[in-house]
């Protein structure tokens, strides 16, 4: 368990180190400098550039040597200090990143989990009855082929702009204040609704026809035969047939979480919704360097603890690596 | 030296066994009914082509999906050849569908089905190149870790587990933000490089399980080259399963680029359907109930994808005989 579990640690932590160079790597790997792209927003004279580019390189760093930068870039990593915004000017990279995340959280949380649970379920249903995978299997297709912009754009449309049910863009009524009172929060999930149907969605699809796939594929192996040879009736043979293909299923989520996170940074975005989706758009657009690196190692954090959650529910729902691996512990 | 026929039927139904794109994943492929298929009689490859090519007509799904997409093929080809207009073009802004325009114009005056064909081109081109790319990779580092296994495996599976943790999008969001220019081929050559891992993890797991095979064994005691024995034993043996690979890879291609053009990331010497939607959102087409402006690009973009889900499917049940009976 505990050789397991460290070899897993290790991992993420070679990942959390690799992520965090090529964070640090980008921007040095890409023709001309920080202070450059700065500075060629401006229009200077050529002596004012000069003089402007030997400030901005020493107050930023960049004229030390690279593996200096690389040293200074993990200490400030490892101290919490990601530097300060040029979007949002005096403010701290970590404090936007922290104010936009609840907003992620609300909005991926419950699109994985009740998609993975739904779609699972009815995966499963489908592998029973003929007549509900005719419309499951095709459903799941198209679900699967959506991108996520055009759901992202087509769903308020139709829901909020022609037929006037949910708001379309904003995480709450403008017109309240954040309190927590009834108005507020109820104003919070109805806006809060569009976005998440929307991630929820597109996953659902993949989910089902992934069930369904390995159901059928258990529902004829041996242990399936073996259950029904020795009498055992057909909704006890389902049951452990499910039970060994949500397995893969589980794995699965692990790689998937990776498109779900785009598909949520498209949403937010279509939606106006303020998560780190949003938070990088408006990077993207203001060239706020500094805030794109920090949230792509949020990001990236965020992605190796969700990974290493699953891990752990890997280890309980799975009795054979339980025991494998208390075998290798004696 | 056998002659490795039945290709496809030794392979486990391995891309039914998940998830669009986690149907890429096949850590354990199925083995246990290897060695009843040993002693079958070898069949002439010719005949086995004639026979997938007579299993591939009677399946409906290879059939629909393959005319879907063939459809939006042609329609990338010869769309800007019958287009009225051109997308430098500029026209009456805001115009819904009409028999002048036949998908309306922009909030600018451009027509839109002039900017829908020529972003199906760029899609399919973005497609094309990534899945070769991420094609490429995986195929080198998967055979390597796969065939040469020990230390070298090791290090190239941690490689590849780290890289498929880190957020494909993410990482062209910050690696785009630096470029001023954007092409569609470095795009699709980004999205490749990215994208890899899926590759080299099923190439992996299917070469780890051949290896041991007998054939292989031979070909190793006949005193060949290991790149030989990878090209011609190995890689024959899993060509159907790598063609369902890439396909799954094209179609995730395509959408990521949509994604990534929808950030405002998108090329700057073209248009695509995710700029497209880009532009839709910042000239809110949606508050303007310009449909005919986010519509098309979208749903010409979901058929795109599903018409490949589903002819991928078909080709797997073509391929793989044990599922034909379904």
């Amino acid at each position: 368990m505990r050789r397991y579990l460290t070899r897993k640690v290790i991992t993420y932590l070679l990942a959390f180190f690799v992520g965090a160079t090529i964070d640090w790597g980008i921007p040095h790997l890409m023709p001309g400098n920080p202070v450059q792209l700065y500075l060629s927003k401006f229009q200077l004279q050529p002596g004012g550039y000069a003089a402007l580019y030997k400030t901005m390189s020493e107050a930023f760093g960049t004229s030390l040597p690279l593996w200096d930068q690389y040293l200074h870039f993990w200490s400030g990593l490892l101290h919490g200090d990601l530097g300060v915004s040029i979007y949002d000017f005096p403010g701290r990279v970590t404090t936007l990143i922290f104010d936009a995340i609840p907003y992620t959280l609300a909005l991926l949380g419950p699109a994985i989990v009740l998609s993975y649970l739904l779609g699972n379920r009815l995966g499963a249903a489908a592998a029973r009855r003929r007549s509900l995978d005719n419309t499951v299997l095709p459903a799941g297709y198209v679900l699967q082929a959506i991108p996520y912009p055009w759901l992202a754009l087509a769903l308020p449309y139709l829901l909020g702009v022609v037929w006037h049910v949910f708001p379309i863009s904003g995480p709450y009524d403008q017109t309240l204040l954040p309190a927590l009172s009834w108005p507020f929060v109820s104003s919070l999930l109805y806006h809060w609704f569009l976005p998440f149907l929307t991630v929820f969605l597109v996953s659902l699809g993949g989910w089902a026809i992934g069930m369904r796939n390995l159901v059928i594929y258990e529902l004829e192996n041996d242990s399936s035969r073996y259950l029904r040879a020795l009498g055992a009736r057909e909704r006890l043979v389902r049951r452990h047939a499910y039970r060994s293909a949500s397995l893969p299923q589980l794995s699965g989520l692990a790689l998937a979480l990776g498109v779900v996170i785009g598909g949520n940074i498209v949403t937010e975005i279509a939606f106006h919704y303020p998560g780190l989706g949003l938070l990088i758009y408006n990077a993207i657009e203001d060239e706020d360097y500094f805030l794109l690196q920090g949230i792509f190692i949020f990001i990236v954090i965020g992605v190796l603890l969700a990974n290493f959650v699953i891990d752990l529910v890997y280890i309980t729902v799975d009795p054979r690596t339980r025991l494998s691996m208390q075998g290798a512990a004696q | 030296m056998i002659e490795p026929v039945r290709r496809a039927a030794e392979l486990p139904p391995a891309s039914r066994r998940g998830a669009f794109p986690s149907g890429l994943r096949s850590e354990e492929p199925a083995t246990s009914d290897e060695g009843r298929r040993e002693l079958r009689a070898p069949r002439r490859r010719a005949g086995q082509q004639s026979d997938l090519l007579y299993y591939a007509k009677r399946n409906s799904k290879l059939v629909f999906g393959l005319s879907l997409e063939l459809f939006f093929v042609l329609a990338a080809i010869i769309g800007p050849v019958i287009s009225p207009h051109g997308t430098a073009e500029f026209f009456l802004p805001r115009q819904p569908p009409s028999a002048q325009h036949w998908m309306g114009t922009d909030y600018f005056g451009h027509d839109v089905f002039a900017q829908l064909v020529n972003g199906l081109q760029l899609s399919y081109l973005v497609g094309a190149l990534g899945a070769l790319c991420a094609a490429l990779v995986g195929m080198a580092l998967g055979f390597t870790a796969g065939y040469r296994g020990g230390l070298l495996d090791d290090v190239l599976q941690m490689i590849t587990n780290i890289m498929v943790m880190i957020p494909s999008l993410v990482l062209l969001v910050v690696i785009g933000a630096y470029l001023k220019t954007r092409g569609v081929v470095f795009e699709g050559v980004f999205i490749g490089l990215t994208t890899w891992p899926w590759v080299a993890r099923a190439v992996r797991a299917q070469t780890f399980t051949l290896r041991s095979r007998e054939f292989i064994d031979l070909a190793r005691l006949s005193g060949r080259r290991a790149s030989s024995i990878v090209v011609k034993d190995i890689a024959p043996n899993m060509a159907s399963y790598l063609f369902l690979v890439v396909i799954l890879l094209f179609g995730s291609a395509m959408l990521l680029a949509a994604s990534y053009d929808f950030l405002g990331l998108g090329p700057t010497n073209g248009i695509s359907l995710g700029t497209m939607m880009n532009q839709a959102m910042l000239w809110s087409a949606l508050q303007l109930k310009m449909w005919w402006w986010f519509v098309p690009p979208g749903l010409v973009l979901t058929g795109m994808v599903a018409a490949l889900l589903i002819a991928n499917v078909g080709l797997d049940e073509v391929f793989n005989p044990r599922l034909r009976e379904q």
